[in-house]
């Protein structure tokens, strides 16, 4: 047995192990990588709505009158697209153009900016923003600690929380609200990591169980289920969301991950931005490319990739698509130039396994597509 | 389908029931549990000789491949046809309709080797049950 003794819980271990939650160590973090089954937890998602805890996930408070100036330095998207009352993805760019983190940023004033970053790299991005703070008048409190996060995802998402946070149902994707949420301050965005319609909650820790219980009671009728993690990777997979550390990391740009929406390169100087716009005049060398099987089987990150028989990248995502009952895969390849419908061969255990270039999303709820139409 | 009572244990969760020469050969209900959703299986080829502790299947879940351990030696006579339609078979059904694999044994005394089921029993109360799959 490995020792547990260094792991750390969230505010809603108690109510895992209740549920019949089957822990395990992620990034030093024991959270349930299921209950009933990751495919019975994926189509609940898929079809009504489920409870994540994602309270190891790592908030931040940027605060002062340059907060706005700081986070557009720091950022590769433009920050000041969002007032009050709204959210935007960005990354963090370093000196060489890799990347950071991904996170989500809130607005709630312009003084005011709320950061939600990965557990994995939440140490790293507030040694990072502080190093990157210097002569700015801005403070930065990393306030992970005090807060539990919950991600209430799918189509009866809304309907759920309609009945407590009705305000919650008029916000726009990606809107943002700080409301008092079941008795206590919190804070509500319409974001999620599923493909699905849904928010998440942000509220005290030890306000996390009375929300979390109340929600499973509430939405009984309505079929929701508490879900793992083992679902929220293959959810976020077929929405084509990246995995920080797997998809994205300090070695691989936004360009070359096919997320340059979220570089703005007219929007003033930030970190690294010489990097990022001598890449986009060029063109990447190497792009991450969405691949479904054509056979059977199941992909896994760290196989191998080639196309015409010869080696051309490996998988840095890769599941079984519980949606389109098939192998799914993001990884990659040194052929920026693959165009979807283009034939890939990937290796598994000895098998070269035709598979087919896709453009990503996999599958996007028809909610969300509307949303971004 | 062979009653659990009347089959062999590997210390990796194969089970073996030997019916008129032939070895029937499945993962136990705990094995089942342990892989979670299972979404594709691989078996070996017919003809395919094998030695005894030799991976020779794949099992899949969702979130990750599994070894399947060949028993007793022999020669692979026939894979389960029906796991290619419905892998989830496996979890529903471990040790009936959800067998994986046929050997025609090297030898059949070769099973007496293994557990039996009130051993097996004992050995999934002990810590090394839970380090293979």
């Amino acid at each position: 047995m490995t020792s547990t003794t260094s792991l750390r819980r969230t505010p809603l271990y108690d109510i895992h192990k209740k549920y019949g939650g089957r822990i395990v160590d992620f990034h030093g973090w024991e959270l349930p990588v299921q209950y009933e089954g990751i495919l019975k937890e994926h189509q609940t998602v898929r079809t009504a709505v489920g409870l994540f805890d994602v309270s190891h996930m790592g908030q931040i408070w940027v605060r002062g009158p340059q907060a706005l100036d700081f986070l557009q330095k720091t950022n590769t998207n433009d920050i000041s697209r969002i007032g009050p009352g709204r959210a935007i993805y960005s990354h963090l760019p370093n000196e060489q153009g890799g990347v950071v983190d991904d996170l989500i940023i809130s607005c709630f004033g312009k003084e005011r900016y709320f950061l939600v970053v990965n557990a994995a790299t939440l140490d790293n991005d507030f040694a990072w923003l502080q190093k990157q703070a210097k002569g700015f008048q801005v403070q930065l409190e990393n306030k992970s600690d005090y807060y539990g996060m919950i991600a209430v995802q799918g189509p009866k998402a809304l309907g759920l929380i309609s009945a407590d946070l009705p305000q919650v149902v008029g916000l726009p994707r990606f809107g943002a609200a700080e409301l008092d949420v079941l008795g206590q301050p919190g804070i509500v965005t319409r974001t999620g990591y599923t493909g699905e319609e849904g928010c998440e909650l942000i509220v005290p820790a030890e306000h996390a169980p009375k929300v979390w219980e109340h929600l499973m009671s509430r939405g009984a009728a309505l079929g929701v289920k508490p879900c793992g993690l083992g679902c929220r990777d293959t959810l976020r997979l077929e929405a084509g969301y990246l995995l920080y550390g797997s998809d994205i990391d300090m070695e691989h740009s936004s360009y070359e991950a096919g997320y340059g929406w979220v570089v703005k390169l007219d929007k003033g100087d930030f970190i690294g931005k010489a990097h990022f716009a001598k890449q986009k005049a060029e063109g990447v060398k190497r792009r991450l490319i969405g691949l479904k099987l054509m056979d059977r089987g199941v992909p896994r990150p760290g196989h191998q990739v080639s196309v015409d028989g010869k080696s051309a990248g490996i998988l840095s995502s890769a599941t079984f698509s519980p949606t389109l009952s098939a192998g799914i895969a993001m990884g990659y390849l040194d052929r920026p130039d693959l165009k979807p419908g283009a034939r890939v061969a990937i290796e598994m255990h000895g098998r070269q396994v035709p598979a087919e270039v896709v453009r990503m999303p996999f599958y996007l709820s028809k909610e969300l597509k509307n949303a971004k139409a | 389908m062979p009653k659990p009572e009347n089959c062999r244990f590997t210390k990796t969760h194969e089970w073996v029931s030997l019916e008129a020469g032939t070895a029937v050969v499945g993962v136990t209900d705990h094995a089942q549990r342990e892989i979670t959703d299972i979404v594709f299986v691989e078996p070996p080829k017919p003809g395919r000789q094998v030695k005894a502790g030799e991976a020779c299947c794949v099992v899949e879940s969702v979130k990750a491949a599994f070894d399947i351990y060949a028993p007793i030696a022999g020669e692979v006579m026939a894979a389960n046809e029906a796991l290619a339609k419905d892998a989830a078979v496996v979890n529903r059904s471990p040790q009936d309709e959800g067998w994986l694999f046929k050997l025609k044994p090297a030898n059949p005394g070769e099973v007496n080797k293994l557990m039996d089921w009130d051993a097996y029993q004992a050995f999934l109360q002990t810590a090394d049950a839970h380090a293979g799959h």
